[in-house]
């Protein structure tokens, strides 16, 4: 009762933040709307005794991908009165897309995969159960190859985004910290004989 | 389960935060009283000593005075962000305690065993405390930006990288507690510490330890990793705050160390185990506390000995120091656990993990 | 040789102990804190601060209007206006300080013949009205009055320097 209750706040604070995204007209305030729907989510796990998964939703994308979000965003000017003009325009073709997605969404939900039949009420784990345990016996065992070959994509991922913006200017100045650190005085003063 | 049961399950709860709530706002109050004079001494000051006996009021009367003074909001500021960004900053400081365990009691003798003394004793804690420190850089990045100032906007565009960089080498210092405890509770990591302190993990552990209470230090950005806070910057992101929000921001801060220095005690310095079972007949908490304490006096102590870093000196420290360091240690312990010779060393600290 | 010594003393952090032991002895030293209004620094007998007419043994007043003090005064403080007195001596109607302008340069002192301007060793004067801080003749004569003993002890005790 007190759970379906507060899975009906967490989902409705959910869409209510995930329309605040798209209507607000300040990015910033989209961006925090954002979190707070990250939030949300977060809490539906933890419904669903996902303690691991909730935990790691708001440790990486609250803690981590949301920060350079909001930073990119404060740093930028959009106008979007002017990104705004031509909203007539498209509205035919976006507005097909919606309704295709829309669609798609209510046969999903009506195609009886997703009802209490489809997946069966798992209750709830016993108390001494550890999600973090089981989801690491699985990742490592059944899911290594995936886990490995993810893992290298997110590699090459990080070394290309390096590589595409590093960019070795020559005319800038910087110091070099590690020369600095290692400075000894008896290199710096010499002592000579007049 | 009645509607009873419930109100009062929530009436307890209610209890348990405010008996952690309350004393960490006061100590963070004394906190600001002790860094005073312990900088003082430093300096061959005395410190403040006026207010009440040896100064013991100064927090309360600086209080006083901040609540009372006006709240000015600047007029090209984002009204709401600029308000809610104190809050924001300090709910995660404050609600990161809620797995803490302060110790283990039987509430003299009422309980057959002994019970955890945590809000919630989570199995997740370590990483229930990491996500939530996590959070409190949007109050930081949001007052900078909502405060609509240049030198807001760049200490908070500092602050925000300084603290994504050196969570990161906190975040593997912590991941090799968590190969040596085999545990994401933190009762049950403190638990695995029990017994003096050559089995606590200050030892297999060392290089960690200092890389963890260091890039603590940055994350609170505490000397010498106050570079947000530079006079430079007028004082980074919360130039434009004033009375009872400035305080709000301190407050956080403060307790951010706080966090910070319990964590390493139960990290590293096995929590409220004493140093030596012989000195067991002192309960756990004072142990505890007192471990903390002294590390908000290394926190101190720090800020009146180093000088400030420069900005990239702190970028090179965090990615170019701590993380190849924790990275190799992290090698070092897993091939430690799996080596045949070795593993009978290092399984001395790891008790009912091993094998 | 020196390589190895130096990489064993950044990665112990030598230096950083080192400079954590230095304030931690700091901690421990004697404090030099003097807390003012009970404890007070010594003051010098050259030290300047409010100023002060003096008299002669016989109660009469030093100061002969020669209006050199307010010739070099610098910041134009000093205003004085002179009479023949019944006596036929010159002597001065009115003698005012502005302690707002003043800088306290001590020139007045050093131009004066008769050693009747000085500055004595009184610095808690501090006003809430700018009004408070004009010093007019009667109250400078009085402060001599007070402070003469002061003021004789130290005058003698830098005769020797002058």
């Amino acid at each position: 009762m007190i759970e379906l209750g507060f899975f009906y706040l967490f989902s409705g604070l959910a869409v209510v933040s995930a329309l605040g995204v798209v209507l607000s007209r300040n990015t910033v305030h989209s961006v925090i709307s954002l979190i707070f729907c990250f939030f949300n989510a977060a809490a539906l796990f933890f419904l669903l005794d996902a303690e691991f998964i909730g935990i790691i939703l708001i440790l990486v994308y609250v803690g981590a991908v949301m920060v350079l979000f909001m930073f990119v965003v404060m740093m930028l000017e959009v106008n979007f009165a002017g990104l705004r003009e031509g909203m007539l325009q498209y509205l035919p073709v976006g507005g097909l897309v919606a309704l295709v997605l829309f669609i798609e969404i209510v046969a999903a939900a009506g195609s009886g995969v997703f009802s209490p039949t489809g997946i069966p009420d798992p209750g709830h784990a016993a108390q001494h159960v550890n999600n973090t345990v089981e989801i690491g016996k699985l990742l490592y065992t059944k899911y290594l190859l995936g886990f490995e070959i993810a893992a290298i994509v997110l590699l090459v991922a990080l070394v290309g985004a390096v590589v595409l913006t590093l960019r070795v200017r020559k005319d800038a100045k910087y110091q070099n910290i590690s020369k600095q650190v290692n400075v000894n005085p008896d290199d710096r003063m010499r002592k000579v004989k007049m | 389960m009645s509607w009873l049961d419930v109100s009062i399950t929530a009436g307890i709860w209610a209890l348990e935060i405010l008996a952690i709530a309350v004393p960490v706002a006061l100590s963070v109050a004394y906190i600001t009283y002790v860094e005073r004079r312990v900088i003082g001494f430093m300096q061959v000051r005395k410190g403040c000593n006026r207010v009440g006996w040896a100064g013991l009021l100064q927090p309360i009367a600086d209080g006083l005075k901040l609540f009372l003074k006006e709240t000015i909001i600047p007029t090209t500021a984002n009204k709401l962000l600029f308000v809610a960004a104190p809050v924001m900053a300090l709910v995660p400081a404050l609600v990161a305690f809620a797995v803490v365990p302060f110790g283990e009691t039987t509430l003299f003798g009422v309980w057959e065993t002994a019970h955890v003394m945590a809000i919630a004793d989570l199995n997740i804690g370590v990483l229930y405390v990491m996500a939530i420190s996590s959070l409190s850089i949007y109050g930081v990045l949001m007052a900078g930006w909502a405060s609509n100032s240049k030198y807001t906007f760049i200490g908070a565009m500092r602050a925000t990288c300084q603290m994504v960089s050196y969570e990161i080498a906190m975040g593997f210092a912590i991941v090799t507690v968590l190969m040596m405890s085999g545990s994401m509770n933190l009762s049950a990591i403190v638990h695995a510490q029990q017994g003096g302190f050559w089995h606590w993990y200050l030892i297999p552990l060392f290089p960690m330890f200092m890389v963890y209470f260091i890039s603590g230090c940055a994350e609170v950005a505490r000397t010498p990793f106050d570079l947000i806070e530079t006079e430079e910057l007028v004082s980074g992101y919360f130039t434009e705050y004033s009375g009872m929000w400035f305080a709000t921001f301190s407050l956080a801060e403060y307790g951010a160390m706080i966090l910070i220095s319990l964590l390493t005690s139960i990290l590293f310095l096995g929590g409220w185990y004493a140093p030596l079972p012989v000195l067991d007949f002192i309960p756990g908490t004072v142990w505890l506390l007192a471990k903390t304490s002294f590390l908000i006096f290394v926190f101190i102590w720090f800020r009146a000995t180093f000088p400030r870093y420069r900005y990239d000196q702190m970028m090179r420290l965090g990615w170019k120091v701590f993380l190849p360091l924790t990275l190799v240690w992290l090698a070092v312990i897993g091939l430690a656990i799996y080596t045949p010779g070795i593993s009978d060393i290092i399984n001395f600290w790891r008790p009912g993990v091993g094998a | 040789m020196s390589l190895l010594k130096r990489a064993v003393r950044t990665w112990l952090l030598v230096e950083l102990f080192r400079g954590l032991m230095l304030t931690g002895k700091y901690f421990f030293k004697k404090k030099i804190t003097i807390e003012y209004p009970e404890e007070r620094t010594p003051l010098s007998p050259r030290f300047r601060g409010l100023h002060a007419l003096r008299r002669y043994e016989n109660g009469e007043e030093r100061c002969i209007a020669c209006k050199l003090c307010e010739v070099v005064c610098p910041a134009l403080a000093i205003i004085i206006e002179s009479e023949e007195r019944d006596d036929n001596t010159r002597r001065t109607t009115r003698y005012d300080i502005d302690m707002t302008k003043c800088i306290y340069c001590g020139l007045c002192q050093e131009a004066c013949p008769v050693d009747a301007i000085v500055e004595t060793q009184e610095f808690e004067y501090a006003s809430e009205t700018r009004e408070a801080l004009y010093y007019t003749k009667d109250m400078l004569l009085d402060m001599g009055d007070r402070y003469e003993e002061q003021i004789a002890a130290n005058i003698a005790a830098d005769a020797k320097y002058r």
